[in-house]
């Protein structure tokens, strides 16, 4: 029985310092070594200067950028220290009150608009962090953000198409837009 | 569901598909031990790794002993990572200064790795430093998952051995799993991911500016933490800017690999696969998805080639991947059909080509409706337990049926090991009523299955129910764990429920609305984690020790055929009646009624 | 040709008669003791749940009911209705079992004995009762006696009637020696007399055995019942966990949807009821007993239960050549003469040497003789002649006639014979000797001192349609050995033209064991027949071993099944009948489980109607209240046991087309069935209720 424990305890040891730290060391060089801008966040520079990551969203509330997706991280949105999504349930009158009052600010920034608002723009992301929309959302705050920066519909229109990522290779996942990559394009229009 | 949407799940089964044969020869090579490139390389290593703890690799154990051994092991490993937890402020690679975790939390991390289940009751991001996600997380998502594997050899040597006492030794085992399978897997897959997006350094959390300053209201705060209330006790809130966003990185790649390629699915970052580093891109989250069902598919395989009918194994695997498809199908239908509640909310939910639509509360865009319905059927029917979009807020009856694979014990596919020997089981079962049909005593796979096989199958079967329902209905009948419950009405219930279901068939999803870090749910869940990992490995390593003895019975044409159509047809009518009987009423209280009533509203 | 029979024979055995259903409802009240409910646990589940719903009804009566009186009480009701249903099946079982047993009984009266001072005929007899012999008595049994105790012939030979105990009208002989030379108690020596040795003590002969065997006494579940019984008991508690956790979830959604009431322990002990395997567990003793029960309408005795089930496991049968595979007696088809002998002078000899022999072989070369070359039948007696019986010495037999030594027998008896007399023995008689051998047929080498004349051939004649009852056999997984005394090569053309799949040539008691030994090393079940006392060692071996009646007391004693047909074809009957008992068990399983998917659907809408009004959707059926509903499905599943008594004691048939379309048949009429049937029934049923305006 002893001596089990002792064998236990000995391929434990072994196992830590195999799996436990050798393993993810070897990874972190090579990552480091091979994938340096991802492996540390995938940061955006402009000038050399880091103004977000391309992984992690943003929140915007102004009318001349576009919204993201709603972040339900606590206590502020969008805390990519404590990411989180809101886990209401589908019946909870709670969800069904932040979707009509999100629709709500949403008609309010652009009254003339009156076509439905594109689901992923008004419920809440699984990571509170999510970088995209939908190219539907994108276009549907064309007009908003194209009145309040002054800009031409079509050009706003272009940028967003241009924006627009694909599914990869074609097949994998949903297309999409990357709201902070977009709107940082925006500020860089004049 | 749109064609696109077909095309890529078929991808994912035919990738899937092409991979079990390669990959399941391979392990049972491992496990015989004649694969000729690692006995020539690899075997120093493995030796050496013997000869520092003193194990004889050439010592074959009796089922007693290695259940005993596989045991204290776990045991240890729980221990180790409780510890890790205790006192990682006193040690390096912490450079969030994260304090020691609170000695409730600590016990369910603990008992949740060593278990496979990895059940968080922690945001990982804000809790667990470095050193205690590698050393502790990390080597746990590896050992248990070897663990897992090794009970299940052990239980196919019971079928593939005639009349002989010993069914392998548990050190060689684990270790071959571990060095031969699941570490070169992970090492690939780490780097995949990376080059995705995934990160992987040891630096602290990094600050970036906002692009827009973000003005928020917060409830204020005493400088004890405690909540500053007005004369009428509504709290107190102030107007907040933050002009920067501190985001959180770490060695997250090489934990993501393991979690998903072994069915652990403990996150890194607290959103688990739904955060954007952990699971950047479609890509990433396509293989990841494959990472997840790899093995138990492929095991299917290696059991066929070890009990020397291939036949055996592709009937297991057929039954497994029919049963996937008739629950993801569901799912899929129902998240894409949306909330209902959502119709009159001038809101568009349809899918086109700009959008997915459907019900993208709690989800991702780069993933959609089909991606994330996929990911939550795999990983609740394998052990994984990790999510990419929040369970909790998927439609009622698409949320059923991922706490419905959980209640079925997680035998489609399931875990890595503990799937395949829990289907073994359930076709032990399937195989004695058959074969008193056709007027035998029953046998599976020329083994007769007697009264102490059909006692320790009937505890498999019967503990995880006894666990769920016995859990849930301490937990709806003390306060301390109905106030728990995040969400309103029959929802409520499914969170609780969900819960139990998930730790006691160590899955480790949730539906994550449920507030499970108080002492009654660290206790409770804690314990469900224990019994329904080991009371469960146990009987089966008894039936492993009960079958090894027994002569095998030539095959006739009086034996029942198990390798064919109706056979898979039967498993899994079995399955079904054996799982579904038990929770039906349960889930009539909890997601059945909440889409009756959702439906009558509308 | 046996079981059919057998059923006609006796009618004593028939499925079910009024004394027995009178005897039997008795029987199901006396059976509500909590001591006899208690080895059923599943049903003892029913019973606990009627005793406390009766108690909710009381509590009901006076005033602080959960739920109306009425419908507590009509659930009691049922649920006791169900416990006695159960009971009634088993009585109803147990009754025909007793009812044999009494025929039985009635065979075994007390009578005289005429024991005998000294173990030889003429010596001084006292009289005592049967009761008062033991082992080792020596009796006298003359014309007209019921013989008193089972025994050995040790001296004489008689007629016997075995009616009482075979129903065969037919007296058989017994004597002493050889294989015919057992007795069993109660049966009446017809002619001459028989000197007995007793061989069992009171209470232990054989009819005591059968009636222990039928009144199900001392009946001990057999390994299969057992293992069944297990997962019976699981699917048990897994309902029992699921319907008791319903009490606070039922609690919590009243709370959390602040609407109606919680569910009623009436309501939760119904649906526990309808969910666990009642069906089976109602039915399980019954069909044990019935499986006993058909082997005996087959006239055979099981000696216990296991060997029953065993039977239908078995994967290997040996048959002895004679009798089971071929005619028992073997006919002269052809002569062929030696060199320079006319075919003529063969036959006039050879039907001289078989002039005396009586058997059925000597009887049918004078036959043949006389056919084929006119040789008129003389009178052995008018030629003066001698007889040479056949001796297991000398293994020839033949006459001495005017100093001539006519001789037939065994090729290698022959030669030896002539070759002591300084002959030779021609060469071409051996190959005539090979060639007919290789065809399967014996044969019988005839000379007249040291001459050889030629060679008869002694065809076996195999019996028609057991090509194609072999065949069966292997559809039903079954490897059939021919066990036979034949030299290798005959036996290879007999196995050859029979079907079987294998053949023991040259067959001794030893290498029958060492073949039975073989096979189970394997992994096989072995099943064979046997009636002389050599085989005892091969039966105690077998796995399933029917004896015949009219073997020894040893070969008896050494089997677990024996035959009073003694028939040994019947072997193949047994194997069916214990295929059959398993099949009943698992097709009501099936069923049994297969019921709950309906009774959900009746079940749970109506349970949680109050709270949740909207689970009503799932009340597919139907049914008009929730009362009616739940009512409904309580009473199906007690009917559905009585209507299912019929298939429990006749059993599922068996049908020989293989494993895999059986099983499928099999899940498509019990499983798929099953969870249709009751949606069927309990509408019905409801419907009923409603026109009766019960509901």
């Amino acid at each position: 029985m002893w001596s089990q424990i002792k064998t236990a305890f000995s391929m434990l040891a072994v196992f830590t310092v195999l799996t436990g730290l050798i393993y993810p060391a070897l990874v972190t060089g090579l990552a480091q070594e091979c994938f340096p801008r991802q492996a540390n966040g995938s940061m955006i520079r402009r000038a050399g200067k880091v103004v977000g990551s391309g992984l992690i969203g943003q929140p915007f509330s102004d009318p001349k950028y576009f919204w993201g997706r709603p972040s339900a991280t606590l206590p502020y949105p969008y805390n990519a220290a404590n990411s989180g999504a809101s886990n209401l349930g589908p019946s909870n009158p709670v969800l069904l009150s932040e979707v009509r009052a999100r629709v709500q600010a949403l008609r309010a920034a652009d009254p003339e608009d009156r076509a439905d608002v594109p689901v992923d723009l008004v419920t809440a992301s699984g990571s509170g962090l999510d970088p995209d929309i939908s190219p539907a959302a994108a276009f549907y705050q064309a007009a908003r953000v194209a009145r309040a920066r002054h800009l031409k519909l079509s050009r706003v229109r272009r940028l967003i198409a241009r924006h627009v990522t694909g599914r990869q290779f074609g097949i994998l996942g949903e297309p999409r837009v990357n709201v902070l990559k977009l709107n940082l394009a925006l500020d860089r229009m004049r | 569901m749109t064609g696109n949407d077909y095309l890529q799940v078929a991808l994912l089964l035919g990738v899937l598909a092409l991979l079990v044969k390669p990959l399941g020869g391979y392990m049972a090579g491992v496990y015989e031990g004649r694969i000729a490139f690692l006995n020539r390389f690899a075997a120093p290593v493995e030796n050496r790794i013997y000869r520092l703890c003193g194990v004889d690799p050439a010592e074959e154990m009796h089922w007693t002993r290695y259940a005993l051994a596989m045991l204290s092991f776990n045991l240890l490993g729980m221990l180790a990572v409780y510890a890790l937890q205790r006192v990682q402020a006193h040690l390096p690679l912490n450079p969030e200064a994260f304090p020691a975790v609170s000695p409730g939390s600590s016990f369910n991390t603990a008992v949740s790795y060593a278990t496979n289940t990895n059940w968080q009751d922690y945001s990982g991001e804000a809790t667990m430093s470095y050193l205690t996600q590698m050393a502790g997380l990390t080597v746990q998502n590896f050992v248990s998952a070897a663990s897992g594997m090794a009970v299940l050899v052990a239980m196919i040597r019971g079928f593939a051995r005639d009349a002989a006492a010993t069914i392998g030794n548990f050190w060689v085992d684990m270790t071959r799993s571990t060095l031969y399978i699941l570490l070169p897997l992970s090492l690939l897959l780490a780097l995949v991911l990376v080059s995705q997006g995934v990160v992987q350094t040891f630096s602290a959390y990094r600050t970036v500016p906002l692009l827009q300053p973000l003005h928020y209201r917060a409830v204020r705060q005493s400088g004890a933490g405690q909540r500053i209330t007005d004369a009428g006790d509504n709290p107190v809130t102030e107007k907040l800017v933050r002009k920067n966003q501190l985001i959180a990185v770490g060695p997250a790649a090489s934990q993501v690999a393991i979690k998903q390629i072994g069915t652990n699915g403990g996150g890194f970052f607290n959103a688990n696969s739904a955060h954007p580093f952990e699971n950047p891109t479609p890509l990433s989250d396509f293989l990841e998805m494959i990472a997840i069902v790899l093995i138990p598919a492929a095991l299917c395989y290696t059991f066929g080639s070890m009990v020397g009918d291939r036949r055996q194994g592709r009937a297991i695997f057929a039954a497994m991947a029919i049963m996937f498809v008739a629950m993801l199908v569901p799912v899929e239908h129902f998240e894409q059909a949306g909330n209902p509640l959502l119709a009159k909310t001038g809101v568009s939910q349809t899918a086109n080509a700009l959008q997915s639509g459907g019900n993208m509360e709690g989800k991702e865009v780069r993933f959609g409706v089909v991606n994330s319905a996929l990911w939550a059927t795999l990983t609740t029917t394998t052990s994984n337990g990790s999510v990419n979009s929040a369970l909790d807020s998927f439609t009622p009856l698409a949320g059923m049926v991922p706490m419905g694979a959980l209640q079925l014990g997680e035998v489609v596919f399931g875990g890595v090991g503990s799937g395949l020997y829990g289907m073994l089981v359930f076709a032990i079962i399937a195989v004695f009523v058959a074969g008193l049909m056709i007027g035998r005593t029953p046998e599976y796979l020329g083994k007769k299955i007697q009264a102490f096989e059909m006692k320790m199958a009937a505890v498999v079967i019967l503990i995880p129910p006894f666990l769920i329902l016995v859990g849930t209905a301490i937990a709806v009948m003390i306060p301390a764990g109905r106030v728990a419950a995040a969400n309103p009405g029959p929802h409520g219930f499914s969170e609780i429920l969900y819960a139990f279901s998930s730790a006691a068939a160590n899955n480790g999803s949730a539906f994550a609305g449920l507030s499970s870090n108080t002492p009654f749910y660290n206790t409770a869940l804690g314990l469900v984690m224990l019994f329904g990992r080991y009371w469960l490995m146990v009987p089966v390593l008894a039936i492993a020790g009960a079958l090894v003895r027994k002569k095998k019975v030539p095959v006739s044409a009086g034996t029942m055929p198990t390798h064919t159509p109706l056979f898979v047809i039967l498993l899994i009518g079995t399955i079904f009646i054996v799982g579904a009987l038990a929770f039906f009423p349960v889930l009539a209280l909890g997601p059945i009624a909440e889409y009756l009533k959702m439906v009558a509203v509308h | 040709m046996t079981t059919a029979s057998a059923a006609t024979r006796s009618p004593r055995h028939a499925l079910v008669t009024r004394s027995i259903l009178r005897r039997a409802l008795i029987d199901a009240c006396a059976k509500l003791l909590p001591q006899h409910q208690w080895r059923n646990p599943v049903m003892f589940v029913v019973y606990l749940g009627s005793i406390l719903t009766t108690v909710l009804w009381i509590q009901a009566l006076a005033g602080h009911g959960e739920a109306p009186a009425g419908f507590i009480l009509a659930v009691t009701l049922w649920l006791w209705f169900t416990v006695l249903f159960a009971n009634f099946a088993e009585a109803i079982a147990e009754g025909r079992s007793k009812a044999q047993a009494a025929a039985l009984r009635s065979v075994k009266r007390d009578v005289l004995a005429k024991k005998l001072a000294a173990p030889k005929y003429g010596s001084t007899t006292t009289t005592v009762g049967s009761s008062q012999l033991h082992k080792g008595d020596v009796l006298l049994v003359e014309a007209g006696d019921v013989i008193p105790a089972d025994g050995e012939v040790i001296e004489g030979v008689a007629s016997v009637d075995e009616s009482a105990i075979t129903g065969e009208s037919a007296p058989v002989i017994r004597e002493a020696g050889g294989d015919f030379s057992s007795v069993t108690g109660g049966t009446r020596v017809l002619s001459d007399w028989l000197v007995v040795r007793v061989t069992s003590d009171p209470g232990h002969t054989f009819i005591d055995r059968m009636i222990a065997m039928v009144e199900s006494a001392r009946r001990q579940k057999t390994p299969n019942e057992i293992a069944l019984l297990i997962l019976l008991v699981g699917f048990t508690l897994v309902f029992l966990k699921t319907t008791a956790t319903l009490l606070p979830y039922s609690l919590y959604s009243v709370r959390v949807a602040k609407a109606g009431t919680p569910v009623t322990i009436t309501v939760l002990v119904a649906l526990l009821v309808c969910l666990i395997p009642t069906t089976i567990g109602a039915l399980l003793s019954a069909i044990g007993l019935a499986g006993i029960g058909r082997m005996l309408r087959a006239n055979i005795i099981a000696t216990s239960g296991r060997a029953v089930e065993a039977a239908g496991d078995v994967d290997t049968l040996l048959l002895d050549k004679t009798g089971t595979i071929t005619l028992g007696n073997r006919q002269a088809t052809g002569i062929h003469p030696a060199p320079k002998v006319s075919e003529h002078e063969l036959a006039d000899a050879a039907q001289l040497a078989s002039l005396a022999d009586e058997t059925p072989e000597g009887r049918s070369i004078v036959v043949l003789a006389k056919q084929r070359y006119g040789l008129r039948e003389r009178d052995v007696h008018a030629l003066g002649a001698t007889f040479v019986h056949f001796s297991a010495k000398t293994r020839m037999s033949g006459v001495d006639l005017n100093g001539r030594q006519i001789r037939k027998g065994a090729a290698d008896a022959m030669q030896a014979w002539v070759e002591d007399r300084g002959a030779q023995y021609p060469p071409e008689v051996t190959r005539l000797v090979n060639d007919i051998a290789r065809r399967g047929s014996t044969p019988l080498v005839v000379a007249v001192d040291s001459r050889i004349l030629g060679v008869i051939e002694l065809k076996d004649v195999v019996k028609g349609g057991i090509r194609e009852r072999f065949s069966e056999l292997r559809r039903m997984g079954i490897r059939t050995v021919m066990i036979t005394g034949d030299n290798k090569l005959t036996a290879a053309a007999i196995a050859a033209e029979a079907g079987v799949d294998d053949f023991l040539a040259e067959a001794t008691p030893e290498a029958k064991l060492a073949l039975i030994r073989e096979h189970q090393k394997q992994g096989r079940l072995v099943a064979m027949t046997g009636d002389g006392t050599n085989d005892a060692p091969a039966l105690a071996q077998a796995d399933v071993a029917v004896a015949m009646n009219t073997g020894t007391q040893a070969a008896k004693e050494a089997g677990n099944l024996v035959d009073l047909d003694s028939n040994p074809t019947k072997l193949i009957e047994i194997v069916e009948t214990g295929k059959q008992l398993l099949i009943t068990r698992g097709a009501l399983t099936t069923f049994s489980i297969a019921n709950d998917v309906s009774k959900y659907f009746a079940v749970v809408p109506a349970a949680f109607a109050t709270t949740y009004p909207q689970l009503g959707a799932l009340n597919i059926m139907h049914l008009a209240t929730p009362q009616s509903a739940i009512l409904s499905a309580v009473i199906f599943n007690a009917l559905i046991i009585v209507a299912l008594i019929p298939l429990a004691l006749r059993g599922v048939r068996y049908r020989a087309v293989g494993a895999a379309r059986l099983l499928r048949d099999n899940l498509l009429i019990y499983g798929v069935g099953g969870v249709i049937a009751p949606f069927i029934g309990i509408k019905l049923i409801n419907m009923a209720l409603v026109w009766l305006r019960l509901a």
